[in-house]
């Protein structure tokens, strides 16, 4: 039986671990490579990477912890931020990542998707989605430009599409969850699952096991979470202890 | 003694996860589309993400179909990684009407209907008869597999929706649908195990 995943994000800038409530507020959380190391003998399952830098110095720099990352990480490496082409996503796959994650970019120019996934293919194209409730109506909206922006776009309708153009995956935060602790958005994950078949990594909002378990429950496949793993509020092994006993299957 | 690994560069594969994974078994890895090295290296490995089209593609404009399967027909270490796999059966569902290497005489199929595709995780293989180190957790991202092994071939087996070949070995030849490369300690154990085996190198 396939597994559900637990997986730790890792935001970085300059070479450095940073947190906060996403792009604000940063403060300095550690070395990647450390970190990396240290959540895959905990059991990670995979580690996703988030590049935050805004300037081209920080790409490069990006792609330098990326392939010193890969040097030691023997489990599943997703990349994103800042992938805008081709050369983007093949820089990223040539340092070492194993999958890329495309958000803004895509949702200007969709056939970015479709690009990808023939030139690297499908398995190695994650789109992000940062989606936000309507303020006003029913569903959500595609956010971006950390939710500064709201596009107007229908988030479902959007992953959908996205399957269509050819991602392979959904990585699929809840802005409105984004760092309060409060657990994922489960009427979004659930709307999200019955659109399309693509495994979805819920985001946004976790603050332990029960919150983990009733993303599973709403249908996401994997869950993420960065900021109660860098605190050690808990560690990766207790969250998994926590899921099996409560009788989700996990790689122990 | 230096373990020397050429790994096929086919255009769209995961080499740099690929060859890191070697290196941290302490072999000497080199990315290479070259005939002589794909001939003459101790180990090589057929890595590959992507379609069946495109790997297969990038096979025949490297001229390396008729080298690969010379090497195999001699018993030279052979590792093949999912796409890379799928590449050594005769054809896919995936891209109808191309031709595979034919090393393993079978087709791959798409996964079953009732499961979320790619699929994309751990999920346990079941080592059967094969050399795998035991059962374990390996990391699949596939949409295609292969349902069934054809006689004289050793495998193992996983099961999403179906069961399918997880892995498939003869001789120092050995094909997995996962990736070793980034299954944990459990795949690393496997690489060690292949690169042992395949020790001798290959027979003249």
């Amino acid at each position: 039986m396939l597994t559900r995943r637990v997986i730790p994000c890792l935001d970085i800038r300059d070479g450095r671990v940073v947190k906060g409530v996403r792009f604000s507020g940063l403060r300095d959380a550690g070395d990647p490579v450390e970190q990396a190391s240290r959540y895959e003998r905990a059991g990670a399952d995979e580690i996703v990477i988030l590049d935050v830098s805004a300037t081209p110095q920080g790409r490069d720099t990006a792609t330098e912890t990326v392939a010193a990352v890969r040097e030691v990480l023997s489990i599943p490496l997703t990349v994103g931020g800042g992938v805008r082409s081709l050369d983007d996503a093949q820089r990223l796959l040539s340092a070492g990542a194993d999958k890329v994650g495309v958000n803004s970019a895509a949702i200007s120019r969709p056939s970015l998707l479709a690009d990808l996934a023939r030139r690297v293919g499908t398995q190695c194209v994650v789109v992000a989605i940062d989606a936000a409730r309507r303020p006003d109506s029913e569903g959500w909206e595609v956010v971006t430009r950390s939710g500064t922006t709201r596009t107007g776009i229908d988030a479902i309708a959007w992953a959908a599409d996205a399957e269509r153009l050819g991602a392979g995956e959904v990585l699929l935060t809840s802005w409105d969850r984004d760092g309060t602790g409060e657990g994922y958005d489960l009427d979004l994950l659930r709307a999200t699952s019955a659109a399309t078949r693509l495994p979805i990594i819920a985001s946004g909002g976790a603050s332990g096991a029960p919150h983990m378990l009733d993303a599973f429950n709403a249908g996401a496949d994997a869950v993420l979470a960065a900021s109660i793993f860098h605190d050690a509020v808990t560690s990766v092994a207790d969250i998994k202890a926590q899921l099996a006993r409560a009788g989700t299957e996990v790689r122990l | 003694m230096t373990r020397d690994v050429a790994i096929i560069a086919t255009g769209t594969a995961n080499t740099a996860s690929v060859s890191a994974a070697f290196r941290r078994c302490g072999c000497t890895s080199r990315i290479t589309t070259d005939r002589a090295e794909v001939r003459e290296t101790g180990r090589v490995v057929l890595p590959g993400v992507g379609s069946f089209e495109a790997g297969m593609a990038a096979l025949r404009s490297l001229g390396l179909e008729e080298t690969l399967r010379k090497r195999i027909d001699r018993g030279g270490p052979v590792l093949a990684i999912c796409l890379g796999m799928q590449l050594l059966c005769s054809g896919s569902d995936e891209s109808p009407g191309v031709e595979g290497l034919g090393v393993i005489d079978a087709d791959v199929r798409r996964l079953d209907a009732d499961v979320r595709v790619p699929q994309f995780g751990w999920n346990m293989v079941h080592r059967g008869n094969t050399s795998l180190p035991d059962d374990g957790y390996a990391y699949y991202a596939n949409s295609f597999c292969l349902a069934n092994a054809p006689e004289g071939w050793k495998h193992a087996t996983t099961t999403y929706g179906s069961p399918f070949v997880a892995a498939i070995e003869r001789g120092s030849l050995l094909a997995c649908q996962f990736h070793p490369e980034l299954s944990g300690s459990w795949g690393a154990r496997l690489l060690e195990g292949w690169l042992s085996r395949s020790e001798a190198g290959i027979p003249c």
